[in-house]
């Protein structure tokens, strides 16, 4: 049977040459980077170098830190946690701001900074999913310390106004910190020119390793550490360094950062053709115009259709996708970034999330159209809600 | 349970193949009309039950003999994932052939298990079990349309969670039913309390008459009242009643009197004597404190050979799960 992968935004297929890069390090170059001897340092250079590829993939200077982390829920987690650390807990600030669409690693940080008396604001999205600039600015407070807001999100992957939401953070002197996870390697990063304090990113999502990710710190924003011991990464983030992933995401970096012009044109051309062929199936909506979008993702709504039971039918056609985000795919309750849009009630649970990747194909988005479509005529010949009008009402 | 619930995402992999199979293609699926009511000589009935806007949203068709009230034929549609069809689809299968009172017995517990490969196996995971809920509920529906009451006059509905539309008797049925001792399996079972979980307890956004914590609470004491009653029953009607169904004090009571007739002659022939202290419920185990008297305390088989015989002879007449502990 065919397969196709369209879950790109819940994890990627690493790259062969990453898996190539990696590869040395487990049984040959396997030493401890924090050793003294041979073994350890020759780990180094390929350090040196992975960093590098990675300060460059985000445009950082040299002074400004990429701790390595072990993904992006422990960068995210890291940030929100030491703020509160740092400039809540003294009683100095006691507010952030962040989004109703975040990823579960913020909303879940959040809330537990909620159960520690701090008060969080949650910004609407509008009816395209994506976070008004302005919105930012209305609820600012003179307590507030942190504001965190993806830079494109992983359901719509609508894409964020993140330099204006920075600008307005430095205005006011808020730390501001973003979730770039589903930004990297669909869409130009450039942490300088965004202005921004921290970001978070997770190599899984750019075909890089699983296991591996980092924060951005801006210099002078340095932040208490989370993960306390061997004093690795200069005491930011103990923990022996995670050779090969560190080796496979600067790698995946720079190979992201290669393929940019590919994804926006090529990736995007197999999306709006996948896109505009869905859209001929009556009664469907995508979330989201097309140019404020990453180039790789399509949130459908289709009318009448379940959206676990279209994934049940595409997954018997071995064709891979999502109902929302992966970490709440076992979650019965609607997906959240439908509510948060305001989308029609009767349309909260038909949505599903194709995401592409460069590894996609013209024939596997002609074998997705052609499955997707009878998918369709099989559900709806079966829905108790399309194409009925009831007699009794 | 720990090591196995480390890793999610397991849902499809729980699915019996009976229940696979239906959500792929599923026997009863379709429509039934006016004119096949009169083909058939019957009245057509059609119900819904559930909303879109919750995810779950079933429409079932009957075609039911006026004189007799048997089902002729039942047909579904159903806006919902692949369990949800399946247990449809059986539920029509089960309604089939039947009298409407008879339908009416079938209960999410008949279409769970007529969906089983094994029958000690679930055929789905705990966190599916709502769609069978609610092919039970449209039945009820059809029926109360067919007999042209109101389904809340016919249920006595009071709708605890409106998000789901899940009743006062649906919750209290479906605890009694399934043993349900958390309001999590309620949520599991019936869907209630997973939307804006309001209905949960006091204190979400917006002020409910019923809460689940409340009815979990009360439906609880109700059960261990029946067993109570039930259990006495039995005694005065002189019928056997297993040890686990035993209040306490029977239990002591029937502790007592095997202590009587057993052990306690012995005891007394070696010059001692044992009492009972307290019987207490400890998760499986029954556990029996009692207290040595005379030449019984301090001897040194009162913890070894003298306490597995009372212990045993115990076990043997009575249950398994009973500890004899000396103070």
């Amino acid at each position: 049977m065919k397969k196709v992968y369209l879950d790109n935004n819940a994890t990627t297929m690493v790259d062969p040459k990453v898996k190539e890069a990696m590869d040395p390090f487990f049984c040959e170059i396997f030493g401890n980077p924090n050793s003294l001897h041979d073994f350890g340092t020759k780990t180094h250079p390929y350090l040196r170098k992975a960093m590098d590829q990675l300060y460059n993939g985000i445009n950082a200077r040299d002074e400004d830190d990429i701790v390595i982390t072990s993904c992006a829920t422990e960068s995210n987690n890291w940030v929100i946690k030491s703020v509160f650390f740092d400039h809540i807990k003294n009683g100095e600030k006691n507010h952030v701001i962040t989004t109703e669409v975040e990823h579960p690693s913020v909303l879940a940080a959040f809330k537990w900074l909620e159960s520690q008396g701090v008060k969080v604001t949650y910004l609407p999205v509008n009816s395209e999913g994506i976070v008004e600039a302005h919105t930012v600015k209305d609820f600012i407070r003179e307590d507030t310390a942190l504001v965190s807001i993806m830079w494109a999100n992983n359901e719509t992957g609508m894409i964020f106004p993140i330099e204006e939401i920075a600008q307005i953070c430095k205005e006011n002197g808020v730390l501001f910190h973003t979730d770039g996870v589903q930004a990297i390697g669909k869409i130009k990063v450039d942490v300088q020119k965004a202005g921004i304090d921290y970001m978070s990113f997770s190599a899984h999502k750019f075909h890089g390793p699983k296991g591996v990710g980092g924060l951005y710190i801006k210099a002078g924003k340095e932040l208490t550490p989370l993960l306390h011991g061997g004093e690795h990464m200069r005491g930011l983030r103990s923990g022996t360094l995670n050779v090969p992933g560190i080796v496979g995401m600067g790698e995946a970096m720079e190979l992201a950062s290669y393929y940019l012009e590919f994804e926006a044109k090529k990736v995007r051309a197999l999306r709006d053709k996948l896109e505009d062929a869905l859209l001929e199936i009556p009664d469907t909506f995508v979330v989201g115009s097309r140019d404020k979008r990453v180039p790789n993702t399509i949130l459908i709504s289709v009318r009448g259709v379940e959206g676990e039971a279209m994934l049940w039918d595409l997954n018997r056609a071995g064709i891979a996708a999502s109902t929302g985000s992966a970490c709440a795919s076992e979650d019965l309750e609607a997906n959240p970034v439908m509510e948060a849009i305001g989308a029609e009630a009767d349309l909260a649970h038909t949505a599903v999330r194709l995401s592409l990747s460069r590894f996609t194909t013209e024939e596997d988005i002609d074998y997705t159209i052609e499955v997707f479509k009878k998918a369709v005529e099989r559900l709806r010949s079966i829905s108790s809600s399309y194409a009925y009008k009831p007699e009794n009402i | 349970m720990a090591k196995n619930d480390l890793i999610g995402g397991s849902i499809w992999e729980e699915y019996s193949q009976k229940v696979q199979d239906l959500m792929n293609n599923p026997r009863n699926k379709g429509e039934l009309t006016e004119e096949d009511a009169k083909r058939l000589g019957g009245k057509l009935i059609v119900a819904d039950y559930g909303a879109e806007s919750c995810g779950d949203a079933v429409r079932l068709y009957w075609i039911v003999d006026p004189k007799t009230d048997k089902i002729l034929d039942a047909k579904f549609k159903s806006f919902g994932c692949g369990t949800a069809i399946a247990s449809s689809d059986t539920m029509v299968e089960l309604c089939k052939g039947k009298t409407v009172d008879e339908a009416v017995k079938i209960t999410n517990i008949d279409v769970e298990k007529a969906m089983r490969d094994h029958p000690d196996v679930p055929a789905v995971p705990p966190q599916k079990m709502h769609c069978s809920v609610m092919a039970y509920d449209v039945i009820k529906k059809a029926a109360s349309l067919y007999k042209g009451v109101d389904m809340d006059s016919f249920e006595d509905e009071i709708i605890v969670c409106e998000c789901a539309r899940v009743s006062l008797s649906t919750i209290k049925e479906v605890i009694k039913l399934n043993d349900l001792k958390t309001v999590e399996e309620i949520t599991d079972y019936t869907k209630a309390g997973a939307f804006c979980k309001s209905c949960i307890k006091p204190g979400g956004h917006e002020e409910r008459e019923y809460y689940l914590v409340d009815i979990l609470a009360e439906t609880r004491r109700e059960m261990e009242e029946e067993k109570m009653k039930e259990a006495a029953e039995a005694l005065e009607n002189g019928q056997e009643v297993a040890f686990n169904d035993m209040t306490t004090v029977q239990k002591l009571k029937a502790i007592e009197k095997v202590i009587d007739e057993n052990i306690r002659q012995f005891l007394i022939m070696d010059g001692g004597n044992l009492e009972i202290i307290d019987v207490k419920e400890n998760g499986a185990y029954t556990d029996v404190y009692i207290r040595y008297m005379g030449a019984c305390a301090g001897c040194a088989s009162s913890t070894t050979g003298t306490l597995f015989a009372i212990e045993n002879t115990l076990k043997e007449k009575l249950d398994e799960n009973i500890r004899v502990l000396p103070i």
